[in-house]
């Protein structure tokens, strides 16, 4: 009798063991809304290619602090949307030897940029390689307002993508995989998230895939999803860009670190878009 | 620095006596003093050190900021109003500058 008591002592015991030393904060359970906009921020995850680790893609919103998530849902609040003003700015601005401005072209920025920030990175025929916005820009630029390009990081740069991307506040970001040769770029982007990189011997995945939701020092790891970006960091006091963004987090494995808008980053940039595909455009987001 | 930009949000409208919520935000870098730039000089301190909110000539709200304060710094508080007027809002500069907004308030 006395040993039968004894054994569920020890069965009761291990089953504590497994479960304690598991430090999980679930994301929380809210919906947000930006100036009425609803915003999407948990999907279904996408199933075409297959493949995708995750059933529910979620923003990272949701795993941030309650001062951090209001901020981010008061758009006068937001500081990004300083930098989103002053984007709206260098949109109705003309530069270069055209003496044209983005709105020269394009009036009704509204109307004409809603869903171009969702459906970034695209195929760009001419170079033979995908485009996001920041190079989208830049060829712009170059092409038809005779303007240097911006260099990277540049403040005009990272506020001009912030305004753009903004006028797809709430729309769910779709990728087009069939265009061109995209897809070869989805598989070299998956190759480059799971590859171990640095003294830390760290993957993207090791973050953000297997350990999502568990928390690094003081920080709760998110998904690591691309559609709040450029995104208001706290730290920094200012928008920090998708590829500034990819280039820190490699740093911080102690790797070298490829440069920006480098095709490796480029590759990367086609497929993280694509792992959040059906999460609404938050930029600027709100992060820590 | 880019000169700062204010933002201000107060309602067009109140009833007489009402609380009303006012918001504020102003860009600015809110230099410590404490950072150094790439040779190893101090970076001079330079942020806004006070911001005051006044009600038709009459101080309703002050504070003083400190190197502490982060970047970009935003106020929200409240403030009764008895009649129509005048809120102007005024950020004042380590290096001199002043910057100020008004708005108005219709109260019935």
């Amino acid at each position: 009798m006395k040993k039968t008591a004894i054994l569920l002592t020890g069965v009761v015991t291990l089953t504590t063991l497994a479960l304690a030393p598991r430090v999980l904060a679930d994301p929380v359970d809210e919906a947000l809304t930006i100036d009425g906009q609803e915003i999407i921020t948990t999907a279904p995850a996408p199933t075409e290619p297959e493949g995708h680790p995750f059933d529910e893609v979620r923003s990272g919103w949701l795993y941030r602090e309650p001062d951090t998530r209001s901020m981010e849902a008061d758009s006068f609040e937001n500081p990004g949307m300083l930098a989103v003003e002053r984007g709206e700015e260098i949109w109705n601005t003309a530069e270069g030897e055209a003496g044209q401005s983005c709105a020269s072209c394009h009036e009704d920025a509204s109307e004409f940029l809603k869903g171009v920030g969702a459906s970034y990175p695209k195929w760009d025929e001419a170079s033979g390689k995908p485009i996001n916005i920041e190079l989208f820009i830049n060829k712009h630029r170059e092409e038809k307002m005779g303007a240097e390009a911006y260099k990277f990081d540049e403040d005009a740069q990272k506020d001009l993508t912030a305004f753009i991307k903004n006028q797809s506040l709430g729309i769910p970001v779709e990728i087009d995989l069939s265009e061109g040769d995209m897809m070869s770029w989805w598989e070299e982007g998956k190759e480059r998230y799971y590859l171990r990189t640095g003294q830390l011997n760290l993957s993207c995945a090791t973050c953000h895939e297997q350990n999502n939701g568990r928390y690094i020092r003081a920080d709760h790891l998110s998904q690591g999803n691309t559609n709040g970006f450029p995104t208001y960091r706290l730290k920094q006091g200012a928008l920090v860009s998708l590829h500034n963004r990819f280039r820190g987090c490699i740093r911080d494995t102690r790797a070298e670190f490829p440069d920006a808008f480098s095709d490796e980053l480029m590759a990367l940039e086609v497929y993280t878009a694509w792992r959040g595909g059906g999460l609404s455009v938050e930029t600027p987001a709100v992060r820590q | 620095m880019a000169a700062p930009r204010i933002r201000v949000k107060v309602p067009s409208s109140a009833s007489a006596g009402e609380v009303i919520t006012i918001k504020t935000l102003i860009s600015h870098e809110m230099e410590s003093g404490q950072r150094k730039d790439k040779d190893g000089n101090t970076i001079p301190r330079e942020i806004i050190n006070n911001f005051t909110c006044e009600f038709n000539g009459t101080k309703v709200f002050e504070c003083q900021l400190d190197p502490a304060i982060s970047s970009n710094p935003y106020f929200e508080f409240y403030a009764k109003v008895p009649e129509s007027g005048t809120f102007k809002f005024t950020w004042q500069d380590d290096n001199g500058e002043t910057y100020t907004e008004e708005k108005d308030i219709e109260v019935s």
